[in-house]
Parts: structure tokens; C-alpha cells; sequence
């Protein structure tokens, strides 16, 4: 299972990269998303899969999964989701400003 | 009591006070405050003068960095304490000058803080026994002579001299500090003195000749030594007590003192012996050779320092020799000429010293230093004339001046050297005393132009900018006092050798007293003084007959200069930067994410290949059920259809299907509070995107050249690969033992059966809170970015 999440995770970066190498505004953002979905199983995974229970004491079990990367997750999804609201934003400002959603059309003047 | 660490902190110190009590002093002069600092630090080095001479030694600790061996270690031997003496005498001198100097319009605070920072850095360097603490110091020391040089920065010429001094001292300094690297890397340690007693065995490294060069590198450029000393005559854009001070008596020295700390180390061997002696004679010869065409006193005098400094480096390496002999009476024999070096050390400052206060006088008061503009000028300035003649004859190694002691003992060395064994066939050897002949002849021609161009002939008075007087009575105690020193020493040499000179070769040598001689201005007639009438001679004339034999100097054509190799170079580094950073900072941001993926799959997927790490081991793995494997595959597919999504609203509802297949995948690998998360996020993220389009254009389809397209998918791929082997190695093996079995306490050690839980609400507590500030970050620039409005120019504001 650790292995096939593991190339599920590799597929997911490529797609992830792909988009974020465009000249795009969204596709980059769309890009930034799925990689933060591929590091999440990653991290998952890297804690070994189903090697017990849920991590709650109360349910005397003779072993608990590794809690430690879900306390990882759990602090990455929350940063993820701030960071892709704020670039969504920025990406709307800067349409309204520039009148553009092309990276190449953003670029400043040479001489900024 | 830290006595010797108050000592070098005690400059720093008042570098950050003066600019704090400038103001507040009234009219009184600040140099006559800053005056206190090096007379108070020579009278208390000057009480370790019979300490050191009876053999002892100080030492004192400060635990810095005592985890890697960094502590400030002050030591305080024969060595350090010349070079103390001379720092803070010099320094006295040079500021009780430059009260009389300096003009009102000069800025007395930079000034003087400069100058107490570099006394500081200097006297740190010959006290350490720290090479990193030395290191820290001899750097600090290149700064400050930088600030020194660029001190009147409105002009071009000085910002290009303290430019130049900076780059050369500074790349012999780095190389200097992988030396003490290698050093430290044999050894172990960073002390001078624990080196000194295993070096013994390292001999054979590897490493050893290496270090030596690179510790040699930071020493030549430091002293000036060819081809290196191109700095030093742009260095006398500085105001000339900057010159007198940093630039002939003490900063220059301190190559000199590295090399003579480190002869011990390194001496001995053949390749320390040639280098040193053969790059200071090469020094001695074209120092002096240069400065005799020299119409500038100043750039004539700066020409002699790198002759005279070449001089003593020559002089530490023929004594290296010594410590091939070893301590008996050949080890003696050759340990002289290291003697002779330290005495001409001081000699040199004190007369050197002296004759820039001359020039310093002269362009004072006429207002300029051009001998082609100066002539008789003996009538005018006689007091200033005698020390100029005290100077000049003390250089040219005259009779009846300390000069003329040392230069005959380097004579003496020079001669003694014939005989080394190194040379196989001693014709080879005679080119020690040939070379140093030729050099002196020279030295004797610019020490008579300095003399009869400035003083003699007719005046031209015309040309002058004002009618020359002599200066105040300030101006002329420094140079008064350094040419009772010049004649004083002739006389009783043996004061300084026998308190000094010889416990300072006993710091370098320990053991080698042997080799510290009765100085005696008599030894009969012998080779040296005739050498010396020989000097005398042939030096008057070539004076005399300068004008026939001037064109040798345009033999050299005008684009050959070291100088010109320098400007040359600066001018393609700056172009060749210039022209690598418009080519990679396009201002593309695709092609800086290319630049992180591609440095990402080299250096990750590189060091995975190439050092062996990856492995792939499946056995470890947990069974797949099928609705498990449904799910990857479906994640898969809807992952690769969103870059053939024709519109961005499948896209977007592609992304959620992810998202939510991962929630999923969080509640059947047993983590529900993820999953909860993951849920809510994904959603209020779907949403989120869905809103922005509203307001975003209709993705065009990506318009990129195929051939970027193709670029494009290869990294995208290539990162893809490397991230999944990076995944199954790690997976593959354990290489250290978990440490989430800690967090399984959480009940007794935090109160919660929930362990995620527990993990953010108190293990990493502090973390989370950081989290929530990220959050608010992230609200606020949202706010903020909706809010803002950005004006188009001030057109727009008119509507308002």
C-alpha cells in the first residue's frame, strides 16, 4: 500500500510541477494546490499505513498508526489552504490591475 | 586580571565612545583625548618589558567557542610584544601628527575611530593564539585601512586605491583562512602554540604544503609583496599620518609577523626557505628599482616600503634555515639573519615613520609633494630638512644612523646564505648577496633624490601654493622623537637587542638565543662594508648621471603593468557577471520554478544515484484492498485530466475530486481528525476558487512553444520520478528508530487520550500558535489586498 501511495504521490507532483511551469496565473495556483495534496499523502505515508488504530487511547488497542505525521498533516493542510486563498486573491488584484493573467505580460520594466 | 585582553579591547571600546563624547568636549581638540589610549597601551606593554626579557610569557583565556576550540587567547611573547610596542608607539606618534594635520574640514570622529579600530584589530592580531580570533582581527585590519584610504572618499583616486587594498588584502585573507583550515584539519586544533608542538608529525601530509602556500598568500599580499604590492602605492590616497601609520609601520608588518609566527610551523623545509626568500629579494629588488622613477614622494616612499618590507621578508627566509640546523651553532649562523630581520622591522618604522611626517610636513606646507614642483627648499624648512636627511641617510644604510647596523647584518645573512646547502653549486647561492647589492644600490639612489630633489637646487618658489615655513611646533615632535630613536639606536643598539630583539627570537625560535649577536656598528674591514663603500659609490653615480640612463624606464611598455592586469580584470569580473545575471534573472517566473526543480532533481535525484542510497523494498508493505486501489487509480486519472481540462471549471471540480479522495484516504489510513480537516478545508478551497474565477478571465489554452511545453514535462517528470524514489527508499529502510513512541504517553504527560491532539495542542503548542499567526497573515494580506487601490498615475486621484 506504502508503495502505491508513494507513486500516487509521484504522479501527483509531476501533474502539480507541469502546472506550476506554465504562464498561467491560475493554472500556477491550481499547481500549488495538488502539490500540497502530494507532500500530505507523502508525509502520510512516510509513518507507515494501517499499522493499527486510530491514535486515541481510549480505544486500548495493542497499537496506535504514528501520530506524529497526522499532527504534521493536520498543521500543513491549515497553512496550505492560507496560502492558496491569499495567491487566489492576488491573482484577482493583480488581473484587475494588470488587466492580465499572464506571467510573461506581469513582468516590470528592465530598468525596475 | 586579563590584562593583555583589557589592552585590545580598550581601542574598540573608544571607537564606539568618540563619536558619543565629540560633541560634548567643546573646542578641545578630540585627538588630545584619543592621544591617551596608545600612550596609556605603551606604558603598560612597556612594563612587560622585563617579564618577557627574563623568558616568561603571558597568557590569558576567554572561552568563546569553547565547543569548537574558538577561544580568545591572548598570548604575550618576545614577538608580540615588538610588535605591540611598535603599534602603540607608532600610534602615539602618528596621532600626536595628525592633531597638527588634519584640517578643520576633516571629520575628527571617523577619523579617529578609524584609526583606534585598526589599533585595536592590529594589536589583536599579534596577541592571539587563536588562528580564527587571528583571522577575525586581520580582516578587521583590512577594513579599517579601507575606511582610512576612502577617508577623503569625495575623491576618485582614494575610493579606487581603498578599493584596491581591500580586494587584494582581502583574497590573500581568504586564502590565508583556508589555510589555517587545512591547519586546523591536520592538527585539530586552532591554537598557534599546541600546533607548534605536533606539526612534528604532520610533515607528510598531504595538506601541509597547501596550507603553507595559502598562510604564505594572505602574508604577501598583506606586506605587500610582488606581484601583490600594487595596492600599496594607491593606498597613499590616505592622509599621510594614515600612510605613516598603517602603511609603512604597522599594518604592513603584520605579513611579516604571520610569517615569522609561522617559521617555526612551517620553516625548515626547502619550499618555505625559496618562497619566502626569493619572493621578498624579488620584492627588495623591484620596490627599489620602481621607486627611483617616482616623481610623487609619496608613491617614491610607498615604492620603498615594498623594497624595505621585501627586504625583511628575504631576511625570514633565509633564517627559516635555522630551524633545518636545529639548535647548535649552524642553527645560529643562519637564525641571524632572523635578527636582523626583527631589528630592521623596527628600524624600518622609525625611519619610515620619520620621512613620511617629512612629506607629510612639506605637502603641508607648500601644498604639494611633486619633486619636479620642489627644489631649496633647505633654506626655507631646516628643521624639516635634518630629519629628512636623518631618515633618507638611515635608509640608504649610512654610518651613524640604526639603518646602517641592520642593513649590514642583512648583509651578513645575505653572505652567510651563500653557503647554505640547498644551492648544490654556490654560484647559484651568490645571487643572494648580488640581488640584495643591486637592490641597495637603488635604495641609495631614491634615499639621495628624496634628500637633494626636495631640499636642494634652485627653489621654485613659483610653483609652490604657498610661501613655505616650517609647521607648528606639534607637527615636528613626532618626527623629532623618531629621529632621536634613529640616531640613538646607532649608538646603543644593544638596548633593543638584548630587551627586545632577543626575547622576540626567542618567541619565533625558542631556543636560539645563540643567534642573537652583540650588535656593533664596527667589524672591520670585511665583506659588508665593502659592500656598503661599493653601495656608496656606484649609488652617487647613478644619482649624479640619472638623467642618461632614465630611459631604461620606458623600456617597460606602458600596458605591462600588474596594474593594468588588475583594472583588466576588474573590468571583464564586473562584465561577465553583469552579463551571467541578465541571462539568468529573465524575470519569467516559470523559468525561476525551472531553476528550483531542476537544482531539486540534481541535487536530490543526484546524491540518490550517486551515493548508493536508493533501494527498493516492497516486502514491508501493507496489504491493498480493492476499494483502496479503486481510489488511486481514480485520483490518478482525475490528476492527469486536469492538464487536458478545457475548461478551468473542470479543473477546479477535478482538484476537489482529489481532495476529497484524499479526506478519504485520511479516514481509511485511521486519521479521522485529518480527514474532518481536510473535508472542511477542501470544500471552503473549491469555493474559494470557484468565487476568484468569477472575477478571472477564461483560461486560454496554454499558448507555449512546444518545444517549452516538451522542457517543461520533462521536469515536471524527472521531479515526479525522483520524489517517488526518494518515497520508496525511505520507505525501503529504518534508518534510526521512530520517535512517535513518545507521543503515546500523551495521557500522562498532556492530559489527552486524543494523540494528533494532544501533538498540537501542547507537545508542539508553540507551533501551532505560530500556525494561527500564519493564518492571520494570510487574512490580513487577503483584507488588504481587496481594499487596496492602487492609483494609475495622478490622473486618477484628480476624479476623486
Amino acid at each position: 500500500m506504502e508503495s502505491l501511495i508513494i507513486i500516487l504521490v509521484g504522479v501527483l507532483t509531476t501533474v502539480a510541477i507541469y502546472l506550476v511551469l506554465s504562464k498561467n496565473v491560475v493554472r500556477v495556483i491550481l499547481g500549488t494546490a495538488i502539490l500540497s495534496h502530494a507532500v500530505h499523502l507523502l508525509i502520510l505515508s512516510m509513518g507507515g499505513l494501517k499499522l493499527g488504530t486510530v491514535p486515541l487511547l481510549g480505544e486500548e488497542a495493542g497499537s496506535y498508526v504514528d501520530a506524529l505525521p497526522q499532527a504534521l498533516i493536520l498543521t500543513a493542510i491549515v497553512i496550505s489552504f492560507a496560502v492558496t486563498a491569499f495567491i487566489l486573491v492576488l491573482a484577482y488584484r493583480a488581473y484587475q490591475e494588470l488587466e492580465t493573467d499572464n506571467l510573461g505580460a506581469m513582468r516590470g520594466s528592465d530598468d525596475e | 586580571m586579563s590584562l593583555l585582553i583589557i589592552a585590545i579591547l580598550i581601542p574598540f571600546i573608544a571607537t564606539a565612545l568618540i563619536p558619543l563624547i565629540h560633541n560634548r568636549i567643546g573646542t578641545l581638540h578630540i585627538g588630545w583625548l584619543v592621544l591617551l589610549i596608545p600612550t596609556a597601551l605603551f606604558v603598560i606593554f612597556a612594563l612587560q618589558i622585563p617579564v618577557i626579557s627574563n623568558g616568561d610569557t603571558l597568557i590569558q583565556t576567554i572561552n568563546w567557542i569553547p565547543s569548537v576550540g574558538i577561544n580568545f587567547v591572548a598570548y604575550l611573547d618576545g614577538l608580540s610584544l615588538i610588535m605591540a610596542l611598535l603599534i602603540t608607539g607608532m600610534g602615539s606618534l602618528v596621532v600626536l601628527y595628525s592633531i597638527y594635520y588634519l584640517s578643520a574640514s576633516d571629520s575628527f570622529p571617523h577619523f579617529y575611530a578609524y584609526l583606534l579600530l585598526f589599533m585595536g584589530a592590529m594589536l589583536g592580531i599579534v596577541l592571539s593564539d587563536n588562528l580564527l580570533v587571528l583571522y577575525i582581527f586581520w580582516e578587521l585590519t583590512s577594513i579599517s585601512s579601507f575606511l582610512l584610504i576612502a577617508f577623503w572618499y569625495h575623491r576618485k583616486n582614494s575610493r579606487y586605491g581603498a578599493q584596491k587594498s581591500l580586494l587584494i588584502t582581502f583574497f590573500g585573507g581568504l586564502g590565508m583562512l583556508a589555510g589555517f583550515l587545512m591547519l586546523h584539519s591536520m592538527t585539530e586544533t586552532f591554537s598557534i602554540r599546541e600546533t607548534l608542538s605536533v606539526i612534528g608529525q604532520y610533515t607528510d601530509h598531504t595538506l601541509f604544503y597547501p596550507a603553507m602556500f595559502l598562510v604564505l598568500l594572505g602574508a604577501f599580499t598583506k606586506s605587500a609583496q610582488f606581484p601583490f604590492h600594487i595596492w600599496l602605492p594607491d593606498a597613499m590616497e590616505a592622509p599621510t599620518p594614515v600612510s605613516a601609520y598603517l602603511h609603512s609601520a604597522t599594518m604592513v608588518k603584520a605579513g611579516l609577523y604571520l610569517v615569522a609566527r609561522f617559521t617555526p610551523i612551517f620553516g625548515g623545509t626547502a619550499e618555505w626557505f625559496w618562497t619566502v626568500t626569493l619572493v621578498g629579494l624579488v620584492t627588495l629588488l623591484w620596490g627599489a628599482f620602481c621607486a627611483v622613477r617616482q616623481t610623487d614622494l609619496k608613491a617614491l616612499l610607498a615604492y620603498s616600503t615594498i623594497s624595505q618590507l621585501g627586504l625583511i621578508m628575504s631576511l625570514f627566509g633565509m633564517g627559516s634555515a635555522a630551524m633545518y640546523f636545529g639548535d647548535g651553532e649552524q642553527g645560529a649562523f643562519y637564525g641571524l639573519a632572523i635578527f636582523a630581520a626583527l631589528f630592521h622591522m623596527v628600524n624600518h618604522s622609525t625611519f619610515k615613520g620619520a620621512l613620511f611626517m617629512v612629506v607629510g610636513i612639506v605637502d603641508h606646507q607648500v601644498g604639494t609633494r611633486d619633486i619636479r614642483r620642489l627644489g631649496g627648499l633647505m633654506s626655507f624648512l631646516p628643521i624639516t630638512f635634518t630629519f629628512a636627511v636623518i631618515g633618507s641617510f638611515s635608509m640608504a644604510g649610512l654610518p651613524f644612523f640604526n639603518g646602517f647596523l641592520s642593513k649590514e647584518m642583512f648583509f651578513t645573512a645575505s653572505v652567510n646564505a651563500i653557503g647554505l646547502p640547498v644551492f648544490g653549486d654556490s654560484a647559484w647561492g651568490l645571487l643572494i648577496p648580488a640581488i640584495a647589492w643591486v637592490a641597495s644600490v637603488f635604495t641609495f639612489v631614491y634615499c639621495m633624490i628624496i634628500v637633494f630633489r626636495t631640499f636642494f637646487g634652485r627653489p621654485q618658489l613659483k610653483k609652490l601654493d604657498r610661501k613655505p615655513v616650517e609647521p607648528s611646533l606639534g607637527m615636528l615632535i613626532s618626527p623629532a622623537i623618531l629621529c632621536v630613536l634613529i640616531v640613538g639606536l646607532f649608538f646603543v643598539p644593544n638596548l633593543l637587542g638584548d630587551h627586545l630583539l632577543r626575547p622576540a627570537l626567542n618567541g619565533i625560535i625558542p631556543g636560539i638565543s645563540g643567534a642573537a649577536p652583540h650588535i656593533s656598528a664596527w667589524h672591520g674591514f670585511n665583506t659588508e662594508l665593502f659592500m656598503t663603500f661599493g653601495i656608496i659609490i656606484v649609488g652617487t653615480l647613478l644619482f649624479l648621471t640619472f638623467r642618461s640612463w632614465y630611459k631604461i624606464y620606458l623600456l617597460q611598455p606602458p600596458g605591462w603593468t600588474f596594474t593594468a592586469l588588475y583594472n583588466s580584470y576588474l573590468k571583464d569580473l564586473k562584465r561577465v557577471s553583469n552579463w551571467i545575471t541578465t541571462h539568468y534573472m529573465t524575470g519569467h517566473l516559470p523559468a525561476y520554478f525551472a531553476y528550483i526543480f531542476i537544482f531539486f532533481i540534481a541535487t536530490a535525484g543526484g546524491a540518490l544515484i550517486f551515493t548508493g542510497a536508493l533501494s527498493i523494498d516492497l516486502t514491508a508493505d501493507s496489504p491493498i484492498s480493492f476499494y483502496e486501489g479503486m481510489l488511486v487509480t481514480a485520483m490518478a486519472i482525475a490528476a492527469v485530466s486536469i492538464l487536458f481540462a478545457k475548461s478551468r471549471l473542470t479543473a477546479i471540480l477535478l482538484n476537489g475530486v482529489l481532495g476529497f479522495s484524499i479526506a478519504i484516504f485520511f479516514v481509511l489510513f485511521r486519521a479521522p481528525d485529518l480527514a474532518l480537516t481536510q473535508l472542511v478545508i477542501e470544500t471552503v478551497t473549491t469555493v474559494l476558487f470557484l468565487l476568484c474565477f468569477n472575477f478571472l478571465p477564461e483560461w486560454a489554452k496554454e499558448d507555449s512553444a512546444k518545444r517549452i511545453k516538451i522542457r517543461n514535462a520533462v521536469i515536471a517528470i524527472s521531479a515526479g520520478i525522483t520524489v517517488t524514489l526518494i518515497g520508496l527508499t525511505v520507505n525501503s529502510g529504518q534508518s534510526f528508530e521512530s520517535i512517535s513512541g513518545y507521543f503515546e504517553n500523551s495521557y500522562e504527560l498532556a492530559g489527552g487520550d486524543n494523540i494528533v491532539n494532544a501533538i498540537l495542542g501542547d507537545f508542539r503548542a508553540f507551533d501551532t500558535l505560530l500556525e494561527s499567526l500564519v493564518l492571520f497573515i494570510a487574512g490580513l494580506g487577503v483584507y488588504t489586498l481587496i481594499r487596496l487601490k492602487l492609483g494609475k498615475g495622478p490622473e486618477k486621484d484628480e476624479h476623486k
